[in-house]
């Protein structure tokens, strides 16, 4: 049974009388013991899909059921309580998601007390240094003293992986856990939210906006774009087999070493001719019916004024490895994909 | 492996100019205090005309704090404490950059050399429109021109990045970031300089909105011929972009070589680990590592190799003598034991 199961999630945020809708029609679910990648650029709605999940946003429609807590049940502080013990967080910035006042052990002794059911004693302090070692900052009596201006980045988002796990939880949603860190350590970060996930089944669901740790640290992906997702599936298939026209342009916008000086100038060339093809005002996205994406496809036709349904992206594939990829491009659709692509001038 | 094209790059012998557009030696910074820090310790770099230098680092090794020096914009209790910042123009005039004060050295920034800030895309002041922030460069730095060619200049410069030039009526908020990050681009090319200095420029970006700048940046390079430096701790992207790159760490440059180079076979264990701290998008899934540990404190004297207590390859000499920044023989400068014909022995059963 899933974790956490998300169905046609929608939030809409007001804007001066008008309606922004940054999540539209979402589902997912998050597996024990799995990891899900949620990428996409800023602005597509995955920080507001963490926020729905953690309670902090009303979603305008759609379901969440944490095991079986579900929305109906919401209302009861009991209930609330549980979904909040059963789902933490870990923040983007650890130098803003710790209290500069406090040391780590109260930090960490908070969520023991008010959802572990701890009491203060030598059994919280003994559960403090057992949290601290379970996410490696030794020695832990050392670290417990100290307060967040004395860590390092790292250190710091340790302590924000410690405080999470506080609770127990099922779920962990982790918003860009490592963005804000310095490349040397960012593996490592990852590598520590590998194994918590592993020893702990927990459910975790990876936000970011790069591919290349999306794909070595999750099993599936789903790629947002302004508010839906576009294209999911097992993680290789969709960076290493893009089906969706927007995934194809953000893997081949990450960097790869191993390309020489000449492919690199031949890639810049043609992104160039791309870019020249269409007016820079008309890259801004168009919310209508349509596919979101059309205004910066290069593939854009005229059924993509139509909304395109979730197809299947086997297309390609030499085996039948990408059962669960999917792709919601008319580029898919057979019928309409013989129709010819040459329109792209407008 | 190590090829010629190496040394050549380095040290001019053919190819690539070697026209000094900027020169430091034996540049170092303090910041004072009761322990005063020394982020910058002893670096010497060239810039040649037209060519990016990547510099690359973690955080608090001295890039930024390097690069303030270079354009003289450090502030107490940031001190230049030794070290020639020498500037080449065109003409073959050169400046010492210590030299310059009030007017001269207004008039110097900017016209000569502008920096693209960190976070760039704060820069901007919110209350007053792109144009008329535009407009402040050439009533300040060119007040012979009219306000019919101040406009006109300022709107091709917004075409140049990209940017509508109706847009010179907009105000920040009003634009995305990366259109900020152009404004701010255009704003620092307005006066012709000869180097543009780049802190983190895209590091606030979307991955395509960072492919975007730095597509319009080597495109305006191109044209308009002026020398970067480009600062950031992106690794991978930096080797794309730079000619040549200077990894420091530690407030040192610890490797100094052509882009392609650190691509393929870099030298300093520091490199390799920036490296390997990049997951590779299509390669093989497997079990990947960064560089544990932290750098040092840059208060205290550093004994021996600053790099040595992460260094997977340490030996006896790290530990107790500071290894020079040396090009051994083929390669190019490193500052690193391993490299040092004199433990070649060692290194041999060490470095592989």
């Amino acid at each position: 049974m899933s974790a956490l199961t998300v169905t046609d999630l929608t939030v809409d945020y007001r804007q001066h009388g008008s309606r922004l809708r940054a999540v539209d029609g979402l589902s997912f679910e998050l597996e024990p013991g799995q990891t899900l990648a949620l990428v996409g650029e800023s602005g597509s709605g995955k920080s507001t899909v963490v926020r729905t999940l953690s309670r902090f946003v009303k979603p305008s429609s759609g379901e969440i059921a944490l095991g079986s807590v579900t929305d109906r049940r919401l209302s009861r502080r009991a209930e609330r309580k549980t979904y909040h013990k059963t789902l933490q967080l870990v923040f983007q910035d650890p130098f803003a998601s710790l209290n500069p006042m406090h040391t780590v052990a109260h930090h960490l002794r908070r969520p023991l007390i008010l959802h572990g059911g701890h009491r203060r004693g030598p059994k919280l302090d003994a559960a403090v240094l057992d949290l601290l070692r379970s996410v490696n900052l030794t020695p832990p009596q050392d670290v417990a003293r100290k307060h967040p201006h004395e860590l390092s980045g790292g250190q710091r988002q340790r302590v924000a992986i410690a405080r999470a796990l506080a609770t127990n939880p099922k779920v962990l949603l982790a918003d860009e856990p490592v963005s804000m860190l310095d490349v040397s350590i960012r593996l490592e970060i990852l590598n520590l939210l590998d194994h918590l996930k592993r020893d702990r089944d927990l459910a975790l669901l990876y936000v970011t906006h790069d591919l290349a740790t999306a794909r070595h640290f999750s099993s599936q992906i789903m790629v947002m774009y302004r508010g839906e997702v576009v294209e999911r599936g097992p993680s290789d298939q969709v960076i290493l087999n893009p089906a969706h026209p927007y995934t194809q342009l953000l893997a081949s916008a990450a960097p790869d070493p191993r390309l020489t000086r000449a492919q690199l100038a031949d890639a810049r060339t043609q992104r160039a001719q791309l870019r020249d093809s269409r007016v820079a005002e008309h890259r801004e996205s168009v919310v209508d019916e349509g596919c979101r994406f059309r205004g910066r496809c290069p593939f854009a036709m005229e059924v993509c004024a139509t909304r395109p349904p979730d197809l299947p992206a086997a297309k390609g594939a030499v085996n039948g490895s990408a059962a669960g990829h999917v792709a919601r491009c008319w580029l898919l659709d057979e019928s309409a994909a013989a129709a010819p692509a040459a329109d792209s001038s407008n | 492996m190590i090829t010629t094209t190496g040394i050549e790059a380095l040290h001019g012998s053919a190819g690539l100019s070697t026209d000094i557009v900027l020169r430091a030696s034996n540049v170092s910074v303090e910041y004072a205090g009761r322990r005063p820090t020394k982020a910058v310790r002893d670096v010497s770099l060239e810039l040649r005309r037209g060519e990016v230098l990547g510099i690359v680092g973690e955080s608090g090794c001295g890039k930024s704090t390097f690069a303030y020096a270079l354009t003289r914009m450090l502030r107490p209790p940031a001190r230049m404490t030794a070290g020639v910042v020498e500037y080449f123009d065109r003409d073959g005039e050169s400046v010492d950059l210590a030299t310059l004060e009030g007017d001269r050295l207004r008039d110097f920034r900017w016209n000569k050399i502008a920096m693209v800030f960190q976070s760039a895309m704060n820069a901007l002041n919110p209350v007053t429109s792109v144009g008329s922030q535009m407009d402040d460069i050439f009533r300040t730095h060119r007040p012979g021109m009219d306000k019919a060619a101040r406009r006109a200049r300022c709107g091709e410069l917004l075409e140049m990045v990209g940017i509508d030039a109706r847009r010179l009526r907009s105000y920040p908020h009003e634009l995305s970031g990366g259109m900020r990050q152009r404004v701010v681009i255009a704003m620092a090319l307005a006066l012709e300089p000869q180097i543009v200095v780049m802190d983190e420029p895209t590091t606030a970006l979307d991955v395509l909105v960072q492919r975007e700048i730095l597509d319009e940046v080597e495109r305006l390079r191109a044209e308009l011929g002026f020398s970067v430096i480009f600062i950031t701790h992106d690794l991978a992207l930096l080797l794309e972009i730079s000619d040549r790159l200077a990894v420091m760490y530690a407030g040192q440059v610890v490797e100094y070589a052509p882009a392609e180079q650190v691509a393929t076979s870099p030298l300093h264990p520091y490199t390799r680990g920036l490296l390997r701290s990049f997951p590779d998008l299509r390669g093989e899934r497997r079990e990947m590592h960064g560089i544990p540990g932290s750098p040092p404190d840059l208060r205290t004297e550093l004994a021996g190799c600053p790099f040595a207590p992460r260094c997977e390859s340490v030996f006896d000499p790290c530990r107790d003598m500071t290894p020079p920044l040396q090009a051994p023989p083929r390669a190019w400068p490193v500052a690193c034991h391993l490299h040092d014909p004199r433990y070649a022995r060692t290194t041999d059963e060490a470095g592989r």
